[in-house]
């Protein structure tokens, strides 16, 4: 009794098994276009993300991913209408054709718009719409930073200069701010290219400083330490993991596009992360480095990963044995239909939603007003 | 613990070493606090202690630097994390995780502290310095004293043996220095580290300093017992030039010390100081007729949070009026508000029959001026000459005007220079000109003071004693009772965007303790400034 109820105290799941769930669910979104199938994977997504997100900035960013989906969904079956969507035999409406010059042909502007092309746009627009929606979940459900952060150590030079890198931009906006509030006090009216020096020399100025305070005081805190290894190692390892790296991309890549050779999907990416590892390993034990409070892959880790990874392989099967219930088909018009294996399939990624533990809340709140004497 | 064996250094092309042939070394378990005019080197000798200096900087250093025995030669400053931990003014530029448990880890990360080890000391140094609340809180999110102590706390889970402050509080507000200061004082009395930190809150550190190396700015390095050396340093606190003054042995180096031993000098004193020199504004020069300004009414609120509650302000032309009062006590938000540049919600101000937020910003500004916190956002050209012109031209000005007023203020700046080179008090005069070519019969200052030496704050003092004798209505928002006594002619506090006092400066600085300067501390009101004193003193001589 003691041990599930440590399992399900508040804290904040390992972020590379959001990221696992979710590309599981993204790539079982990228197999289908059966508008039911997608609508489920949105609502599982908003569901576990409703369910799970802490009050942290980029947790509340998850509404603009479901704008931003929104938006893809509506520009593709706009672009359908306008650049002509005629074909299919069911025309809808008929719409005014702007005549265009020879050398455009080819291109339609209006003209029939057919429903057998209104509804691809529609089936194509959802399911990239659904792919974002899974990315913005992700993004909501994990720490950004932490990610960085507990990527091998190998890339963690790269992990840091990405963190300051993130920092600069608030710190650009509040200098931008306060500059354009002091133009204004010295009454400088000058337009165009004077008045966008007077902002940005100063801004510029201040980025500098902070940068050069910051290199120093990264250099004094001991930052960058020496490390012993030659260069024939670090030639070695840097090649493994570039090598292992592309294997990866080939293997997503092939995993997501179901056209090509199978030997070149499965088989190259779990290739491409053992090479990848070594690589990482090799470069990683030269490093002297230390990390505080790692996130740890426990229980709860592994069941969001695999809800996420479950949901992608039942996909991936039933597009063998059932196509034609995934891509609905759109030469002859039908209400798509929802086969109840790929419907439970998908309802599995649901499972995070409880069988996680909750995120710690309530840490974010703004600073208490300082009390003076 | 530290030994620098004839130590020379030098800036590439700079024309003269910023240290010469400085020998000394500290103690373990010292506290050495290290005084100086700005720009005389005191960076520069905290610098060499971890190899910043040359390793960072650039220059030629000769001479041996070494810490608990080992040189900084040939050791770059990561090599000497473990020895050495060094804090800088502006904590929020050094900070390179987000939040304050990852910012403590952070250096005994890159020291391959072990996990278990490192938990516990962050445990540890979060209580020690009484952070402990705020372990998860993003570091932006933090009041700068709390990041100051941030700032301190990452560099103490290295166990480091010595502690370099290179003036820790000078971006920081009263409050918040008070709050770096009293940690300070702890770490002095609990951990017994060896400390070497320059601050030019002198009379804040002083009490605890065990000696103190003054950096004479020729290149030489003196190192002595406190009350030696502040005998005859040309900046010292209010109190240090009182017992000069009185010829005080030993000199008092705390109030309570001047308390318990006062001198016989001073029984001579008349019970209160000539009143102050009432000459009335002679209006030459100053701003576009009638002067003064008039404000009723002022709300300004940012969202639900109201940060000035309905305050009636009048200025009179030819007065010095101090705005004091706690950081987000809405002096700023005031002072945006009456120039018309910031929200003005409601309520009413007449700047010579207009309200200067209905006018344009450059009507705006020839009635009344307002100098910012960061003064130096103001300046964007390449030499002070291009900014003079520039700023003669902003204001609809006679070509020279604003470099004639910028000799007026502080002689002698040199044209040709960088403004960013200019010292914090030259810079501030310069954006004072700029914003004076316009001739506003207003002057606004918003926490002028901040990061100025003993020496910038009396040049400061003239400046705004002349504006005032020129018949500009002044105001000054700071946190300096110190400088209060000295040029305010009123004294209003605010708090909670309300006005909670306001007088004349005697009445208002001495009715409590916390706003009471220094002299009245010892000598009892209502006496404020040392040279009320030495007038008193000199009068009594020669009557």
């Amino acid at each position: 009794m003691t041990t599930l109820s440590a399992y399900f105290l508040p804290r904040d799941l390992h972020p590379a098994a959001w990221w696992v769930w979710a590309l599981g669910l993204a790539t079982a979104a990228s197999r289908t276009t059966n508008p039911w199938l997608l609508a489920v994977v949105i609502a599982v997504v908003c569901f576990v993300v409703v369910a799970r997100r802490s009050d942290a900035p980029w947790a509340m960013a998850f509404r603009m991913y479901l704008w931003l989906a929104a938006l893809v969904v509506v520009l593709r079956v706009g672009f359908r209408i306008v650049f002509g969507g005629g074909e299919g035999g069911t025309v809808l409406v008929t719409l005014p054709e702007i005549p265009l010059p020879a050398w455009a042909a080819g291109i339609r502007l209006f003209g029939a718009v057919s429903a057998e092309s209104l509804l691809g746009g529609l089936y194509d627009g959802l399911r990239l719409a659904t792919m974002i929606v899974c990315i913005g979940g992700a993004n909501a459900l994990a720490n950004p930073k932490r990610l960085l952060a507990a990527m091998p150590s190998a890339l963690y030079e790269v992990g840091t200069a990405v963190v300051v890198a993130l920092s600069v931009f608030p710190q650009l906006a509040e200098s931008v701010q306060r500059v354009r509030r002091a133009r204004a006090l010295r009454g400088n009216r000058a337009k165009g290219r004077k008045a966008l020096r007077a902002i940005v020399i100063p801004v510029l100025e201040d980025a500098l400083d902070r940068s050069l305070q910051l290199a120093s005081s990264m250099d004094s805190r001991g930052y960058g330490r020496a490390g012993a290894a030659t260069v024939q190692e670090r030639l070695a390892s840097g090649t493994l993991m570039v090598v292992g790296l592309i294997g990866v991309c080939v293997g997503v890549y092939n995993m997501l596009d179901g056209t090509t050779p199978r030997v070149l999907a499965g088989p190259a990416l779990i290739a491409g992360i053992v090479v990848a590892m070594v690589g990482f390993t090799l470069a990683g034990r030269r490093v002297a480095r230390t990390r505080y409070r790692p996130d740890r892959w426990r229980l709860a880790e592994v069941v969001t990963a695999f809800s996420g990874i479950a949901v992608a392989v039942v996909l991936l099967a039933t597009s063998r044995v059932d196509p034609a219930n995934l891509n609905p088909s759109l030469t002859t018009l039908s209400w798509p239909q929802l086969a109840w294996a790929p419907l439970c399939g998908v309802l599995v990624g649901l499972t995070p939603a409880w069988l996680t533990p909750p995120p710690v809340v309530g840490e974010n709140e703004t600073p208490l007003q300082e009390t003076a004497a | 613990m530290i030994t620098l064996d004839s130590v020379s250094f030098s800036y590439a092309g700079a024309a003269a070493p910023s240290l010469r042939d400085v020998s000394l070394s500290f103690e373990e378990g010292e506290l050495v606090l290290v005084v100086g005019r700005t720009g005389s080197g005191k960076s520069t000798l905290l610098g060499t202690l971890n190899g910043l200096v040359p390793h960072f900087t650039g220059g030629h250093l000769s001479g041996e630097v070494r810490v608990a025995g080992v040189s900084t030669r040939h050791r770059p400053p990561r090599e000497l994390a473990n020895l050495v931990g060094v804090v800088g003014q502006d904590p929020l530029a050094g900070f390179v995780t987000d939040t304050v448990e990852e910012e403590l880890a952070y250096g005994m990360e890159q020291l391959g502290v072990a996990p278990a080890v490192m938990r516990r000391r962050v445990e540890d140094t979060l209580d020690l310095l009484g952070i402990a609340d705020l372990r998860r809180r993003p570091l932006r999110a933090l009041s700068g004293g709390q990041q100051q102590r941030v700032a301190i706390a990452s560099v103490l889970t290295t166990h480091p043996e010595v502690l370099v402050l290179d003036e820790p509080t000078s971006a920081l507000d009263p409050t918040a220095a008070e709050e770096v200061l009293a940690t300070l004082a702890r770490l002095v009395h609990d951990l017994g580290k060896t400390i070497v930190v320059a601050e030019h809150r002198m009379e804040r550190v002083v009490p605890f300093a065990d000696r103190i190396a003054y950096v004479v700015g020729d290149g030489s390095v003196e190192v002595g017992e406190p009350a030696e050396i502040l005998r005859r340093t040309p900046i010292a606190p209010p109190l240090v030039e009182l017992g000069r003054l009185a010829g005080w042995d030993p000199l008092p180096l705390s109030v309570r010390d001047a308390r318990r031993h006062p001198p016989p000098r001073f029984d001579a004193l008349p019970t209160a100081p000539a009143p102050k020199r009432v000459d009335k504004p002679s209006n030459r020069g100053g701003g576009g007729g009638g002067g003064g300004l008039t404000a009723r009414g002022v709300v300004v609120r940012y969202g639900a949070r109201v940060a000035v509650r309905g305050v009636d302000l009048a200025l009179s032309s030819g007065e010095v009026t101090a705005l004091m009062g706690r950081n987000g006590s809405g002096k700023s938000s005031l002072l945006w508000a009456l120039q018309g540049s910031g929200p003005r919600q409601g309520g009413s101000v007449d700047a010579a029959g207009a309200d200067p937020r209905d006018l344009s910003r450059a009507d705006a500004r020839r009635r009344v001026g307002l100098v910012p916190q960061s003064a130096s956002d103001l300046l964007y050209l390449e030499s002070v000459a291009a900014e003079c012109v520039a700023g003669d031209e902003d204001a609809g000005a006679a070509t020279g005007t604003c470099r004639a007023l910028l000799e007026d203020l502080t002689p002698g700046v040199d044209d040709a220079l960088h403004p960013r080179d200019l010292s914090e008090g030259q810079k501030l005069a310069l954006v004072l000109a700029v914003q004076l070519a316009a001739a506003p019969a207003v002057m606004l200052l918003d926490e002028p003071t901040r990061g100025l030496d003993y020496t910038g704050k009396e040049v400061l003092a003239r400046m705004v004693s002349r504006l005032a004798t020129d018949g500009h209505a002044v105001v000054v928002a700071t946190h300096d009772v110190e400088f209060v006594a000295t040029v305010a002619d009123r004294v209003v506090v605010m708090a909670e965007g309300e006005i909670v006092s306001d007088g004349p400066t005697a009445d208002v600085l001495t009715a409590s303790p916390a706003f009471a300067p220094q002299v009245a501390k010892v000598l009892g009101p209502p006496w404020l400034t040392v040279a009320q004193v030495r007038d008193a003193l000199t009068s009594e001589v020669s009557p």
